[in-house]
């Protein structure tokens, strides 16, 4: 691949699905890319950027899919959902007891394992739960992938990762050599086609926001604009769960760490985040970005 | 240092897990079945136990129950590491005594998970 396809790369995967890679990540597109381009009967990289250049709207959408990182296990790095269970939850349970309603999404739902491992700690708090309207709104920017968590069908291999065996025996059912989600779980969750990058006003506002893994993809003006428009879909007393090398310090006043709680963040009364004039400028950049 | 007794009648599959287990910082042991595995907990019990199922002389869950009744022997983790994938093995090894279970063919990262959901590893380790 030449420095000019890799730019080219680049700024095409930057323009269509927000992804930032630095000048160092040829290996990245390789891996991903050559795959595919094979798959579509193209020689290489080269090929495949001349195709692009010409506008193949299927090729577009196979390389962004190819391109933005699926990787994810149930329980996935374990802390933020003992946070769930030991923090967030017993906090939303005993503040919405009158209402006895709970409105989660997943902001970067992917494969599913991670909406699912919500619903299955939720399954888990027991009669604590008995009578709450639960809701769980998952997106991704691939449709691809929604599919596949829509499902809730996993390889022997996946059911591995991260999930204990009892969870496996207690919540899916085998077929041959995959395992598929029970029928309740499915249902409790919603899957949506999202990106980032354009207008989510339209979800509602939520209890908790899991948004882990994926801003680390995104320039620094894109994390605050997005950071900015969460907070706007947060219930003041809500929860933002990030991943384990995101953080908002420096970024945004618009959520504060909670201390000793690694990756789990409150909104700032947004009266304070707004008299701080350091955010100003982040909303028009973004503007321009979602009307391309 | 954790100790790990690797039971299994393939010489492949120890080498392997051995490679693993050293990775993830454990002094390994191996049987190649139920029987010489129970002679090696009679002299001293490990803190983990990665136990094949078929195996010629003694299988995995009969080695299991004996080891379970040896004084101390509720202590060791026992992760199951079988190519036996159907619920009714797995409900059988869980209600026998097993704390983790691994349906081959496995990888570090199969390892790494299971043993940190049982508290043998830190959670961080597994992710590396």
């Amino acid at each position: 691949m030449t420095p000019t396809e890799y730019e080219y790369l680049r700024k095409f995967l930057k323009d269509n699905s927000g992804l930032d890679l630095s000048a160092d990540k040829q290996y990245l597109i390789e891996s991903r890319l050559l795959p595919l381009a094979r798959k579509a009967g193209l020689s290489g990289i080269p090929e495949l950027v001349q195709k692009l250049h010409g506008g193949s709207r299927t090729l577009i959408t196979d390389v962004v899919e190819a391109m933005t990182t699926n990787e994810t296990f149930f329980f996935r790095d374990k802390v933020p959902f003992d946070h769930f269970r030991d923090t967030i939850m017993p906090e939303v349970i005993k503040a919405r007891a009158a209402r006895r309603s709970v409105r989660i999404w997943c902001a970067a739902g992917s494969t599913g394992q991670e909406p699912y491992s919500l619903a299955m700690s939720l399954k888990e708090m027991g009669a604590a739960l008995t009578g709450w309207r639960i809701e769980i709104i998952a997106t991704d920017l691939s449709q691809e992938v929604l599919e596949k968590a829509r499902a809730g069908i996993y390889s022997q291999f996946e059911v591995q990762r991260g999930l204990p065996i009892q969870m496996l025996m207690k919540y899916f059912k085998q077929n041959g050599e995959t395992w598929q989600i029970n029928p309740e779980l499915r249902a409790m969750i919603q899957h949506r086609q999202l990106n980032l990058l354009h207008d989510f006003a339209q979800l509602g506002t939520f209890d908790v926001i899991f948004c882990r893994n994926v801003l680390i993809y995104f320039d620094q003006d894109t994390k605050i604009n997005i950071f900015n428009r969460l907070a706007r879909q947060i219930e003041p007393d809500g929860f933002l769960v990030l991943g384990a090398a995101e953080t908002v310090v420096g970024l945004t006043d618009t959520f504060r760490p909670i201390p000793e709680r690694r990756g789990l963040y409150k909104p700032n009364d947004p009266r304070a985040a707004a008299a701080k004039p350091a955010l100003a400028g982040a909303a028009p950049r973004m503007a321009i970005m979602a009307g391309r | 240092m954790k100790t790990c007794l690797v039971v299994d009648d393939s010489s492949v599959v120890r080498k392997i897990a051995r490679r693993i287990l050293e990775g993830l910082e454990f002094q390994v042991t191996e049987a190649e079945d139920g029987s010489k595995a129970l002679e090696i907990c009679q002299r001293q019990l490990p803190d983990a136990v990665l136990l094949d199922w078929n195996m010629p002389v003694m299988d995995g869950f009969e080695f299991m129950g004996h080891m379970r009744r040896l004084p101390g022997g509720d202590q060791p983790k026992v992760v199951f590491c079988t190519t036996e994938n159907n619920v009714a093995h797995i409900a059988q090894a869980l209600s026998g005594g097993a704390n983790e279970y691994i349906m081959k063919p496995f990888d570090k990262d199969i390892i790494a998970d299971k043993f940190a959901e049982v508290g043998l590893i830190p959670v961080g380790q597994a992710m590396v």
